[in-house]
């Protein structure tokens, strides 16, 4: 499996937010996507997860499954944690895990693995920003999909919480997963290629066209 | 035991596990005794026995309002004086007046359509009980949206306080506009015109009704306690997870 | 328990327990029909006569206050993105989160009505047809205030657009319902007249509504 993007650019209320960004990242391989607040970290992702359209360039995914689309077969964990304060914790994920056509087996898991499995019939609405965080991330590992874009995932976070997702993440590399995570930290995991947005200050005349990406350096760390 | 020392949840409880029981008994013996009377109470010349809807109807309207007026009271007590059980008993109360009210609707929607051939007329009784019935849906709704009912309680209080309005146009509609339903004959100046074997039963049934309250009322305000020790502690293990 | 199923049952859930529940929808579907006296004056045989309509507009003001929701909780929580990647196709997704509002707020309104029609002298036969009118138009109602819903669910003052966009589109459904409703006590139309209409408009938006509504959110994809 292979996620593969060229010459992809992005613009958001006539501003060109970035443009020549690519990249390819294969089975077992993550990229961090770094930069300042407003580089279009949120905007790369949410291109690669179907939400936003590029304004130019091309993205594609092979050795995927041809019947769905990459959004289908990627998993979104982005600033919102899409929890509803009226359900309790466990039925919010039992409900993505049948709206994903996963089986019921894997929630009691999820929600243990991330330490919400003493609560789970409580109501959501008592989590805090931390729990509500990890709520989110059961749900990525309640449901098996290939390919993870993670907006700041570690945000809210603390540190047994960051310790916990760099875990699971290792895991599914190590399953023949892809990870995107667009983080302002590190994401400690080794080998993480990285994808810089930030550029030079474009011209404060919006959609004059000058708003450029870096020359989209995707640098190996050496592993 | 003065009432202030009430004030805390903890003794209330107490109090009230012991006093329920007892106003439980009590409610029950006056209600055999009134509804005993009631019975005897003749029939009328006009309507037959259809008049003893009566002894359901105005006890409940007088209910209606009372209780009301209890919300009213809580509600003071939880802007003015930060009373810590005052929106507990104004909690517990809405559903309770609010059925004495649906009660007192359709006891005489059912009692008006053989006197007046209808199930209801938009006269200013009628109506103003109805407003009183939907005032009290309101403020239940209201407790209902805010999850924390602590902090709704303020909130209830304004409208309960508003909605008080309401209590002395029921009570002199009648003498107010032109109106279909009748006018005042227990409580009004120059003492009542009810003929005593009729009022008996019902002084008897109306202190039957309220005894009834104070009882729901006693064990609501219980549940409500425990429900919100209930949350806290619901609260304090999801925080206590991590 | 398939996708579907388990978006109408959580649906229906939240709809049960957020704020007043199923009751808000009932209460302010009383108060507008107590209003109406109030403004029209306690004539009984008046209030008996136009009825059924008030009946009908208390109707579609208590289904449209609930729309406002339909779309835009989920959008707000990030809910609405992650339904979207879920592999289900949208315009069933509409349905079936458009069957959960009419299951929560139309029916207990269905079941309320007689009770209500009590109020204003309405007759046993005229409840029977209203009931029914009922019945058959409010999902009409739902389906075509999804489109409104929908296309509304990005803004922040959505509400009063939403009820300006719907409000004229549901304007044919509101003529042979009401028109159906009165047939059933009155003649000279016969009651299957304005009703196979009705049948008709609620059929037609239970098929364009979830299409025109899953374009309209589509659009929110820039």
């Amino acid at each position: 499996m292979r996620l593969s993007a060229v010459d992809l650019a992005c613009r958001r209320g006539g501003r060109d937010v970035f443009a020549g960004i690519g990249f390819h990242l294969a089975a077992g391989q993550a990229l961090a996507v770094t930069g300042r607040n407003g580089a279009g970290k949120s905007s790369l992702l949410r291109i690669v997860g179907g939400f936003l359209r590029p304004a130019g360039g091309r993205l594609w995914l092979e050795g995927g499954d041809p019947e769905f689309s990459i959004a289908e077969q990627a998993h979104y964990l982005g600033h919102q944690d899409a929890v509803k304060p009226s359900l309790s914790v466990a039925e919010n994920l039992h409900f993505w895990a049948a709206f994903f056509g996963a089986g019921m087996t894997k929630v009691q898991d999820a929600l243990g693995a991330v330490g919400l499995g003493g609560i789970a019939a409580l109501p959501a609405a008592y989590l805090s920003a931390g729990q509500r965080r990890r709520l989110s991330i059961a749900r990525l590992l309640a449901v098996k999909r290939p390919i993870w874009l993670l907006d700041e995932p570690a945000s809210t976070l603390d540190a047994a919480g960051r310790d916990r997702l760099t875990g699971f993440m290792q895991s599914h590399l190590a399953g023949g997963g892809l990870i995107l995570a667009a983080t302002h930290g590190a994401l400690g995991l080794g080998g993480a290629q990285e994808l810089s947005l930030d550029e030079k200050i474009p011209s404060a005349l919006p959609g004059d066209g000058l708003g450029r990406g870096s020359e989209a350096t995707v640098g190996a760390v050496t592993p | 035991m003065r009432l202030s020392e009430l004030a805390n949840p903890s003794r209330f409880l107490r109090t009230a596990n012991l006093a329920i029981p007892w106003l439980a008994g009590a409610t029950a013996i006056v209600f055999a005794f009134a509804i005993y009377r009631a019975m005897l109470a003749p029939d009328d010349y006009q309507q037959g026995a259809t008049v003893k809807i009566m002894f359901l109807h105005v006890p409940s309207a007088w209910l209606g309002m009372l209780c009301w007026g209890l919300m009213t009271i809580a509600a003071l007590g939880t802007l003015v004086w930060r009373h810590p059980l005052a929106d507990v008993a104004a909690k517990a109360a809405a559903p309770l007046g609010a059925a004495f009210t649906l009660l007192c609707l359709v006891t005489g929607s059912l009692w008006g359509r053989p006197e007046w051939g209808t199930y209801w007329v938009w006269d200013a009784r009628l109506t103003s009980e109805l407003i009183l019935f939907l005032l009290y849906l309101g403020v239940i709704a209201l407790w209902r949206t805010v999850e924390d009912a602590s902090r709704a309680a303020r909130a209830v209080a304004i409208l309960t306080l508003v909605g008080a309005i309401d209590l002395p146009i029921i009570k002199f509609s009648v003498d107010w506009w032109n109106t279909l339903h009748q006018g005042a004959s227990v409580f009004r100046l120059g003492g009542s015109t009810v003929d005593p074997t009729i009022l008996i039963p019902l002084l008897l049934m109306a202190a039957a009704f309220t005894l009834l309250f104070v009882t729901l009322l006693l064990a609501a305000m219980r549940n409500e306690i425990l429900r919100r020790r209930v949350r806290t502690l619901r609260l304090l293990q999801a925080s206590a997870t991590g | 328990m398939t996708p579907l199923t388990a978006l109408l049952v959580r649906d229906m859930r939240i709809a049960v327990r957020v704020g007043g529940g199923a009751m808000i929808g009932v209460l302010f579907f009383v108060v507008v029909v107590t209003l109406t006296p109030f403004a029209v004056g306690p004539d009984l045989a008046l209030l008996k006569r136009i009825g059924p309509a008030i009946l009908w507009l208390a109707a579609l003001l208590a289904s449209l206050l609930a729309l406002d929701r339909l779309f835009a909780s989920d959008h707000e929580d990030g809910s609405l993105d992650l339904i979207l990647t879920g592999g289900s196709p949208l315009e069933l997704v509409i349905a079936a989160k458009g069957l959960a509002h009419w299951l929560t707020t139309a029916i207990p309104l269905i079941v309320a009505a007689p009770l209500i029609g009590l109020l204003l002298d309405i007759e046993p036969p005229a409840q029977a047809g209203l009931v029914l009118t009922l019945l058959v138009g409010t999902p009409a109602l739902t389906f075509i205030g999804a489109v409104g819903a929908a296309i509304a669910v990005t803004l922040r003052r959505g509400g009063m657009l939403l009820a300006i966009i719907v409000l004229p589109l549901t304007v044919p459904v509101l003529i042979f319902g009401v028109a159906a409703a009165n047939a059933a006590v009155a003649g000279p139309v016969p009651f299957g007249t304005p009703f196979t209409v009705l049948c008709a408009l609620t059929l037609a938006s239970l098929v364009i509504g979830p299409f025109a509504a899953a374009a309209a959110l589509r659009l929110d994809i820039e």
